[in-house]
């Protein structure tokens, strides 16, 4: 028989990081029992590795006067390619400023306004006022109109995710690291809770709530590089999508950052360009201002990507025993700038590639960085197909980001939407009972332990989890990146399904007893496939280019047809994901010209309002 | 340059299996150029033996996970780079810390309890206000809070110092930082008295015997002995303060 541990709570939150926390604050402030778990300790999230910093339009800089929620949302909005719900962002651009400065109260040492006369690196002077002075700066980021982005130096993330947990042991809010959900209960209808494995001992418990959030962050590990921390495998992505009633949005939406660090693809902040850093090619070349003359190194990520590969197939590429690059510079803002505002970056430089920034050009590449995609949710965060489940931040598609998210919106994102989530959560919770049969959560952790004998016996087969992963990698790293078409996509869905069925034939080599790491990748394997094929999927589907969705073969926008949100389900069996759509919804700022990027400039080229067509 | 093939010797043990004695196990590796540990200890594990247990999560030695004794000294494995180690390279766990298994210790539970002990949040009688407009904060404070906010809890300071060997309740380089963060910071409104409980005692700044391991190991380059000092002179002043009192009493 099942000799599991069960946990009783009222709110079980899957996930440590940002969103995570700030969501188990919102639900414990409301007087509920919430149980945390995490893959790690909450201080080691992925969230703390963001660097540049939260968007929030508080207008206390210089190149941020004037500023509002109304210019936050126009930007959030042409930054998505209007691919976002507009009510989300509305509702996020006005909470934000709250966010920000609810998190300078418990305790972020956000840099702040200095009064005086400065230069910018590109000559423009600017002044600072004195009745400004000692409240929070920002910075500048991509695809925005004013300087929004708040921070501290290049340790956001981490400065953000230490205040946010000290609040949680200051609450005394129940953590359990080192525990990896591993499957929902549910019968449906409803979410129970899920059923996890000790990453210590290996053991199974059952946790049983009246709300489940999952706050899993992204998958970005699906890549073979990525900036994302090795974490990141979509686990409550593709456990929402293994109930099968539960869809994923828009996976296809994946970012690409400008800056990650070649070879080993960590994270260069936006921040570097945000100060004044150019993009140079090999001929030492800043070449952005040719493709993108407004906004320079300075439009949207996807955009800035794209014209980096474009410039880098132009043969412009720097050439290097890891295939092609360009140069980050920012020597240029000067060594005291780089050794506080940039730091880490600094460090980052000279431990993986033996370089200083402020003398040396820093080799980057575009690199996969983020899931606009995931669990989809309604305004409230609540789950579509399963009552009392919910999502947010980067596992959720809230749908803030669309196609393409600015920088400094996911910081605010894991905060607005973990204070807005979290309050839903708890009047939801307030208003259920904990009817869990017993019977059910028997099955559901018997389901996993035969699971876990058929890998470890070798039953089903021997496949090698690691064999099988590397392509999986690979595959959507040579046909489901930046740009895409169809028969690239193709095989790309072809190949995925062939490691789809092998993973359901894994094998251990190992014991797989206790906390067996060889086990944790094995049971994780197949869910992570099924994302991979939910991207490519949709991908090979939608036949628009839109945001990050780069397609050669329908190089443009298609709001005619396209103007709708990918919903993929997994049924129970299926090889492939079910696709639906649904309306995107339009409220104030109807599709028009970003003022950046490919058709921004066809647009300008053709001055006049000339609907392109995607060649059918 | 030829590439070395790389002998580890690795820390093995499970607690879960206490019949099984600690040993250590050798790997033969063939070095790869710009590899580091994280490369390295990821290509064993998959090609040779999938049951070695250690921990990486950013690999970018921004979250402080990987810390490991390697060759004797406490470092972050993720940013050591193996060209930068003889062809030898012996691994253990991080002392002082709990063992999960092999490679992987809990500096988490340590880290929580220290945070606890400290209290390490911000003590405010102030009410958030979400209408108004934030407290104003000099950007040169703002500065000096983060410069001791950058800890990133990876244990080295504390597998590395003798007084954390020996004694289990010594809060260590991290947690008098932590303190040293708090009490820079204006929004905090505990007294010297009050961080006095908690830190001007031998488990605390007291107890440090001044070898200073915990600044040469740290992998953020913390300035721990300056954040030390700074909090033993406010104790001090703080217990000086307090005498007057005493007497009268």
């Amino acid at each position: 028989m099942s000799v599991y541990q069960t946990h009783t709570t009222d709110v079980l939150v899957i996930g440590a990081g940002l969103a995570g926390e700030r969501t188990a604050i919102e639900a414990a402030t409301h007087g509920l029992d919430v149980i945390i778990l995490s893959l790690v300790p909450p201080r080691r999230s992925h969230s703390t590795a963001a660097q540049g910093g939260m968007q929030a339009s508080l207008g206390n800089c210089a190149m941020g006067y004037g500023d509002n929620p109304d210019i936050h949302f126009e930007d959030t909005v042409k930054g998505s390619d209007w691919g976002c719900d507009q009510d989300v962002a509305r509702l996020f651009a006005n909470t934000a400023p709250i966010a920000v400065r609810q998190m300078a109260y418990w305790g972020v040492p956000w840099n702040r306004v200095v009064a005086g006369r400065k230069k910018l690196p590109d000559g423009r002077e600017i002044e600072d006022l004195k009745e400004y002075e000692g409240l929070i700066t920002a910075r500048d980021f991509g695809g925005t109109a004013k300087w929004r982005t708040c921070y501290t130096s290049d340790g956001t993330g981490h400065t953000l995710q230490y205040t946010m947990d000290s609040i949680v042991i200051k609450m005394g809010i129940t953590v359990h690291d080192r525990m990896e959900a591993i499957a929902l209960i549910h019968d449906g209808e409803r979410c129970y809770g899920a059923v996890a494995r000790c990453l210590r001992t290996g053991q199974l418990h059952a946790y049983l709530a009246r709300s489940t959030v999952i706050a899993t962050g992204g998958y970005g590990r699906l890549y073979g590089v990525s900036t994302n921390a090795v974490i990141n495998e979509g686990s409550g992505m593709f456990l929402a999508l293994e109930t099968g009633v539960v869809p994923l949005g828009n996976m296809e939406a994946v970012q690409f950052h400008p800056t990650g660090m070649v070879p080993v693809g960590i994270l260069i902040t936006e921040g570097a360009r945000g100060d004044g850093g150019y993009l140079l090619d090999k001929n030492l070349h800043r070449f952005m201002p040719d493709y993108e003359p407004k906004k320079k190194e300075l439009a949207s990520r996807d955009v800035v990507s794209r014209r980096m590969i474009q410039h880098i197939r132009k043969g412009y590429g720097v050439e290097s025993k890891w295939g092609p690059h360009l140069w980050l510079d920012i020597r240029h803002l000067g060594r005291k700038h780089i050794y506080t505002n940039l730091r880490e970056i600094a460090n980052i430089c000279k431990n993986f590639a033996g370089i200083d920034p402020a003398e040396d050009l820093i080799p980057v590449r575009p690199t996969q960085h983020y899931s606009m995609g995931g669990v989809r949710t309604n305004i409230d965060g609540h789950a579509y197909g399963l009552k009392g489940l919910f999502a947010v931040g980067e596992a959720a598609c809230w749908d803030l980001h669309g196609f393409n998210r600015l920088g400094g919106n996911s910081l605010a994102e894991t905060i607005v939407a973990g204070m807005v989530v979290g309050k839903k959560v708890a009047e939801y919770t307030l208003g259920a009972t904990l009817d869990c049969p017993l019977q059910l959560v028997n099955e559901h952790v018997r389901r996993q332990e035969s699971r876990i004998n058929d890998l470890i016996s070798g039953r089903l087969g021997k496949e090698n989890v690691y064999e099988i992963r590397r392509e999986m990698e690979n595959t959507l790293m040579e046909y489901v990146g930046i740009f895409r078409n169809g028969p690239d996509l193709q095989k790309a869905v072809d190949k995925l399904q062939e490691l789809y069925r092998r993973s359901l034939k894994l094998g251990l080599r190992s014991s797989g007893k206790y906390a067996s790491p060889e086990l944790a990748s094995a049971l994780r394997l197949p869910g992570m496939i099924r994302l991979a094929l939910c991207i490519a999927y949709g991908a090979l589907n939608r036949t628009e280019s839109r945001g990050s969705h780069a397609r050669e073969d329908y190089p443009y926008r298609d709001d005619v047809n396209w103007l709708k949100r990918t919903l993929a389900y997994w049924p129970p069996g299926a090889e492939l994901p079910v696709l639906k759509y649904e309306p995107v919804k339009i409220t104030e700022l109807p599709p028009g010209d970003r003022g950046y990027g490919e058709s921004s400039a066809a647009n300008a080229a053709k001055s006049g309002n000339h609907t392109q067509e995607n060649k059918k | 340059m030829a590439e070395r093939l790389l002998t580890f010797s690795i820390f093995r043990y499970n607690p879960n299996t206490p019949e099984i004695k600690p040993y250590m196990q050798e790997y033969k590796l063939e070095e790869m150029p710009g590899m580091t540990l994280f490369v390295a200890l990821n290509k064993i594990r998959e090609e040779q033996d999938p049951s070695l247990m250690f921990d990486f999560v950013c690999r970018a030695a921004i979250c402080g996970s990987c810390a490991m004794l390697v060759n004797g000294k406490p470092r972050l494995a993720c940013k050591t780079l193996t060209k930068d180690l003889p062809s030898r390279i012996t691994l253990l766990p991080l002392p002082v810390f709990k063992l999960i298994g092999d490679l992987s210790v809990d500096t988490g539970t340590w880290f929580r309890h220290m945070s606890l002990k400290t209290e390490a949040w911000i003590h405010t009688t102030r009410e958030f206000d979400p209408r108004a407009r934030e407290e104003r904060m000099d950007n040169e404070t703002a500065l000096k809070i983060y410069e001791a906010e950058r800890c990133i809890e990876c244990g080295c300071c504390i597998a590395g110092c003798a007084t954390a060997n020996i004694r289990e309740d010594f809060l260590g380089a991290a947690g008098i930082n932590r303190v040293a963060r708090f009490m820079l910071d204006p929004r905090d409104e505990r007294s010297p008295q009050e961080y006095f409980e908690v830190v001007g005692t031998e488990e605390g700044a007291f107890g440090c015997v001044g070898l200073m391991a915990c600044e040469d190991n740290c992998p953020m380059g913390l300035p721990l002995q300056m954040q030390l000092a700074y909090v033993r002179r406010k104790m001090a002043a703080a217990g000086l303060a307090a005498r007057p009192q005493t007497r009268a009493c």
